[in-house]
């Protein structure tokens, strides 16, 4: 039952998300309650729990769809609080496989005003390529989203989260619906995306295979934090069994 | 303005189109030709939302609307239009607050409202027959004022694309992708299903309440097959609507039925052709 009050981990007036003293009450069922959690930039930290461990309730929150108790703030390297910009790739989109709207059109939609149904200028058409560049998909512009492998669609959605530049970046459940080859290709890209830009990346999984070759630290959480470390860390812990393997084994729920 | 109209149309080939006689075929031509493009552009958005069952109950709901107005003795075009608003708010109200599936809801908004349409119709041993003309419509007895009107829809709803259609895509191709760029997802759906329901009521009497889901549902579902982009999704609704209701209404002049069962027709074609059509896309 001990809220997890992790030492040093501070802000310490470095750039930083800072999640502090979170809660979630929907209907009257306790969602999420105490949470901490500190994302520093350029650190890619990775958020692990059992399916309804609320999860996608704490993204909602930091993206301030989820009225909640607590406080979220972002700091700046100087110490200067703001609220943060967020770029959010959503949960396994599921595009209408017949929906005749392609890249471009789902880009301008979302960053423009000038209606899509109206022929796209040259200047506004190679803007969108600029943005596809950073993920490496300019050669996507003009397909339809239905037509986008999962890999293809998680990249063209990142390069739509990282338009305008958040300071921190949340993917829920990036690599579910992806291959083993797409998944690899998006690690890479998140590696890059971080160090270019000195992004604070916050991401969801259930995939543990290869966290410890890029998450800088794992939160382990089911309505509150569990436990906050390094992945090697984490997963040898005891919480992270009384999670995962109890579960598995004699299904003590 | 309808004079410059009837001097346009007499420029045209076509015996009923000489000057001097035939006004209700005028008048119906420059009405099809302003009701399409507004059912075109509409449409795009109702088979993206997957709307074609809603659409079809707020066409049902304007009869009842209809009724009530008769009833009452208000103007019953307004009394629909009223009513047809006030289904569609708590249609989406009650969508966003229930775990319901929309066609489950939707069935239930739909059976209640003809229910009490026919309720209130045929109330102290009323007649139904008054209200037929309703259900097939008779966009020949179309009058200069009524076209005005279904031109200033047009126009609103012109103004309502331009200033919001990016949004109203965006909520309705991923919601929360939208919600998390500041769009408030909620508004946009209210504002499309209360554009829906106004020109649905007030184009009802010339189209018909049995097919006027048709013009709906069938320009935006032939154009899917063939578009690649939205842009070209609009273009081949919108044209696709206005041909097959120019060829509909002088199929029905020179054959004498219906003419909201010939431009249907029509575009059912337009929906075949489609289908043979579809090239491998993008």
């Amino acid at each position: 039952m001990s809220v997890h009050r992790h030492g040093g981990d501070d802000c310490k007036g470095a750039c930083c998300l800072r999640v502090e003293g979170l809660g979630v009450v929907a209907e009257g069922r306790t969602i999420l309650r105490s949470i901490d959690l500190h994302v520093h930039c350029g650190q890619i930290v990775a958020l692990i729990g059992p399916n309804g461990a609320g999860k996608s309730t704490l993204f909602k929150a930091i993206l301030g769809q989820q009225a909640h108790t607590g406080s979220i703030v972002f700091e700046r390297s100087g110490g200067e609080k703001t609220r943060p910009l967020m770029g959010y790739v959503p949960q396994s989109p599921a595009f209408d496989p017949g929906d005749p709207v392609s890249v471009l059109d789902l880009f301008v939609s979302a960053t423009h005003r000038r209606p899509v149904f109206l022929p796209v200028p040259k200047a506004l058409r190679e803007k969108v390529r600029g943005c596809l560049a950073r993920v490496h998909g300019e050669g996507l512009i003009d397909q339809r989203l239905g037509s986008l492998s999962g890999g293809e669609l998680q990249r063209v959605l990142l390069a739509l989260a990282l338009e305008p530049l958040p300071h921190v970046l949340m993917l829920d459940e990036p690599f579910s619906g992806v291959d083993v080859e797409g998944e690899l290709q998006l690690l890479r890209l998140l590696d890059e995306l971080r160090r270019r830009f000195d992004l604070s990346i916050l991401l969801s999984t259930h995939d543990f295979s290869n966290l410890a070759d890029y998450a800088d630290k794992v939160v382990l959480m089911k309505e509150t934090v569990l436990k906050v470390g390094a992945p090697r860390e984490v997963m040898d812990s005891p919480e992270f069994a009384a999670v995962f393997h109890l579960k598995l084994k004699g299904g003590e729920r | 303005m309808m004079e410059l109209w009837y001097r346009l149309v007499s420029l045209l080939p076509f015996s009923w189109a000489e000057a001097g006689g035939l006004y209700f075929m005028k008048n119906a031509l420059l009405a099809v030709l302003v009701v399409t493009p507004l059912f075109g552009l509409l449409s795009t958005m109702v088979v993206t939302n997957r709307m074609s069952f809603f659409s079809d109950a707020l066409g049902h709901s304007a009869f009842t609307g209809i009724a009530i107005g008769a009833l009452c003795g208000f103007a019953p075009m307004w009394a629909a239009a009223g009513f047809a608003l006030v289904l569609s708010a708590l249609f989406t109200i009650v969508r966003r607050h229930t775990d319901l599936q929309s066609d489950t809801i939707i069935g239930v908004f739909s059976s209640t409202a003809v229910a009490l349409g026919i309720f209130i119709a045929t109330f102290g041993g009323g007649s139904f027959t008054k209200f037929n003309t309703y259900l097939i419509g008779d966009i020949l007895s179309v009058e200069p004022g009524m076209i005005g009107l279904l031109a200033l829809l047009l126009v609103l709803v012109a103004v309502l694309w331009l200033a919001s259609f990016n949004r109203l895509l965006l909520s309705s191709i991923h919601p929360a992708l939208a919600g998390s760029r500041g769009v408030r997802v909620a508004l946009q759906e209210w504002l499309f299903t209360a554009a829906i329901a106004l020109v649905v009521t007030l184009s009802m009497p010339w189209v018909g309440l049995l097919v006027i889901n048709s013009l709906l549902v069938l320009p935006a579902a032939a154009a899917r097959n063939l578009a690649r982009n939205v842009r070209q999704y609009h273009l081949f609704s919108i044209l696709g609507a206005l041909v097959s209701g120019v060829a509909g209404l002088l199929i029905s002049y020179y054959w004498g039925s219906s003419t909201g069962a010939c431009v249907t027709l029509c575009l059912a074609l337009f929906f075949l052709l489609s289908l043979l059509g579809r090239r491998k896309r993008a």
